[in-house]
């Protein structure tokens, strides 16, 4: 039971770097579908500067960079060019599957360098790491998982209690009502997309520099959408979204765990979405603010028009 | 600097500059390409050729056109009222699901009768797929961006259990595999090419028809201009809603009965093959207009045929074509914005009134 827990919290963490970032963007009131794309692109500038330099910070700042680069397209189309939103994601999920996917090629087969996979084994912290199973699960991981825990929080802190993040969620709202009160619409949009596009690329270097540690094709598999997805079912909480994520990443899992109990694993392959579809169904019926997506979420800012 | 609605854009104008942004497109691609060390014109000149080189390859271009044009135009009629369906990926799957289920079990059926039961079928399967989304949208809300996205891949796993459990072939020997169709369930060829083309030409006729000449065209147009606008002339919004999307996600479902039994001659996984999303890519490229969706989709099938083309014949990876397709996705929707609005230098500093 201990070692599928460790398994969930290791399936779940690229997709809690990609759902806090997706939730970033999303709180600015873009919805960006290149998420898969952002994650191939940093999986594969991630793997690219590890596999290159053998050093595992430029590794993880690689593929940072490599996604926040990809984010910007997508922001300069849909924030200042004020293009459609659903469409400019899909171009840069098509974008991002074909960038990793082309220069992949120079990777195809190759192994992570001892150097770098070295740097993520897993480190106990004292103390917490010695509570019966929840040590092992949760505190007995690698650095990677750990900045995951970090930076959820970290948002959580910066979305709830601080000016920047209640000017942020009121931008996601009602863009022109932020507008009026003195809020810069255009550069709040671009840094929270920027920013996401960079978690969603380090989610997807995880997978190619630590989970897997070798290059694949496609390496995310569709992760991306599953993160979408998970932005719904945590109800744009960055706190929830660590037990999400994990969950999510259980269920990925788990299909092949239970083969011999005669369930069919693609039920579970498709639970995350029907659950997400339920979750996305209950919140609209039941209206609840808190629980759907930001007033302004899809539609372009006209500051003329306002 | 500001910028304002333009009003003086003519139809050259446009062209000119969606072509200059085509252009500049394949300038950024060819350094991209040349970056990593492989000749650009010999990328497009092989692409070309991997498209049109020769009659079967000619066909096989066209046959990757049909299933694009038909889910585009049934993409445009949800994007006509501002549905943002793309979700058309499982309506094709769901539609290829329906139309199997007759193939596989009604084989011993005259074709006359078979073929014609398996396109009700595709049809209503992937108008049910997208009714349920439908639904929620109207009655309670729901985001159907996303609502549809998740109904694709609840779609995808649906095929992948039939083909690993109740479908699975028993004569494959025990490879997962749903069993090719009989002879009754295939579509007939003419030219060389499944009789699909004469129905996607068909389509585009219908449909201009029913967008342009018809009430129900009319009224989508008015719930997509406006939803207060239609409540307010009478109109029934959510019937107009339901049964719009209902024909949309159906168009979609006759491509996935197309594709089993005109192209893969079995049902698989792979049955939508992404066409889904390119389709809501060139349906939107195209400004929701039918006669445009015809060259747009040509255009995306000579870059997915040529970029399968160029990896087998000069092992340069099929993804450079992937990249060409986002890269002037980019820039023709950017080029949008230069379209509608124009930017004006405010010579002097005046405080803006907004």
């Amino acid at each position: 039971m201990t070692t599928f827990l460790v398994a969930m919290v290791i399936a779940g963490t690229p997709l809690l770097f990609a759902t806090l970032g997706e939730l970033l963007t999303e709180k600015s009131g873009n919805l960006n579908l290149g998420v898969e794309g952002m994650m191939l692109i940093g999986a594969v500038a991630g793997f690219g500067a590890g596999y290159t330099t053998g050093n595992p910070l430029l590794a993880i700042m690689g593929a940072a960079l490599a996604g926040g680069l990809a984010a910007l397209i997508y922001a300069f189309l849909t924030v200042t060019l004020r293009a459609n939103q659903v469409v400019s994601g899909l171009a840069l999920t098509i974008f991002g599957a074909g960038v990793s996917s082309f220069v992949g090629t120079n990777f195809i087969g190759k192994k992570m360098p001892v150097e770098v996979i070295s740097a993520f084994v897993k480190i106990k912290i004292p103390l917490l790491g010695d509570i019966p199973v929840i040590g092992d699960v949760l505190f007995n991981q690698d650095y990677f998982v750990y900045m995951g825990y970090m930076i959820a929080i970290v948002i959580g802190i910066y979305l709830y209690n601080t000016r920047f993040g209640l000017s942020l969620r009121a931008i996601g709202e009602n863009p022109s009502a932020a507008d009026s009160s003195g809020i810069n619409v255009t550069v709040y949009k671009y840094v929270h997309i920027i920013v996401g596009g960079a978690l969603c690329g380090m989610g997807g270097a995880y997978l190619a520099v630590v989970a897997v540690p070798q290059w694949q094709d496609n390496i995310t598999a569709g992760r991306g959408w599953i993160a979408i997805a998970l932005v719904i079912f945590v109800k744009w909480n960055p706190y929830l979204a660590i037990f999400g994520s994990y969950l999510f990443g259980g269920l990925s899992i788990i299909g092949f765990r239970l083969q011999h109990l005669n369930i069919s694993p693609q039920f579970f392959d498709a639970l995350p979405y029907l659950v997400t579809i339920v979750v996305l169904v209950i919140s609209s019926i039941r209206k609840s603010k808190e629980d759907s997506p930001p007033k302004g979420l899809g539609e372009p800012y006209f500051r003329e028009e306002r | 600097m500001r910028m304002i609605k333009r009003t003086d854009m003519t139809k050259r104008k446009a062209i000119k500059i969606r072509t200059v942004a085509i252009i500049a497109a394949i300038l950024v691609t060819s350094v991209f390409i040349g970056s990593i060390g492989h000749n650009p014109f010999k990328v497009y000149i092989s692409m070309i050729e991997g498209a049109f080189g020769s009659g079967y390859r000619i066909r096989d271009t066209l046959t990757i056109t049909i299933p694009l044009i038909v889910t585009s135009i049934g993409i445009m009629i949800a994007f006509k009222m501002k549905f943002w369906n793309i979700g058309a990926e499982g309506q094709i799957i769901v539609g290829a699901l329906f139309a199997s289920y007759f193939a596989l079990n009604f084989s011993y059926l005259p074709k006359v009768v078979l073929l014609p039961l398996m396109f009700i079928a595709g049809f209503i399967g992937g108008g049910l797929w997208a009714l349920i989304p439908t639904f929620f949208k109207v009655q309670f809300g729901t985001n159907e961006t996303i609502f549809t996205l998740m109904m694709n891949y609840v779609a995808l796993k649906w095929v992948t259990y039939l083909q690993y459990g109740p479908w699975k072939d028993p004569a494959s020997m025990g490879f997962p595999k749903i069993a090719n169709f009989e002879d009754s369930a295939l579509l007939p060829k003419l030219f060389g090419i499944h009789i699909g083309w004469v129905i996607a030409v068909i389509l585009i006729i219908i449909i201009t028809f029913m967008m342009n000449k018809t009430k129900q065209g009319y009224e989508i147009s008015v719930v997509g201009e406006s939803v207060d606008t239609a409540n307010y002339a009478g109109m029934n919004v959510k019937k107009i809603i339901l049964s719009a999307l209902f024909v949309s996600g159906g168009i979609a479902g006759l491509v996935g009965m197309m594709q089993v039994s005109g192209v893969n001659q079995t049902l698989t996984t792979q049955v939508a093959a992404g066409y889904g999303y390119i389709a809501i890519i060139t349906a939107w490229l195209s400004g929701l207009k039918p006669a445009i969706i015809l060259p747009v989709s040509l255009l995306f099938a000579v870059m997915i045929k040529g970029g399968s083309f160029i990896e087998t014949a000069y092992q340069i990876p099929q993804a450079a074509s992937d990249i060409l397709q986002s890269v002037i996705l980019f820039f023709v929707i950017g080029s949008e914005f230069f379209i509608q609005y124009k930017l004006i230098m405010n010579k002097r500093s005046k405080k803006e009134v907004a």
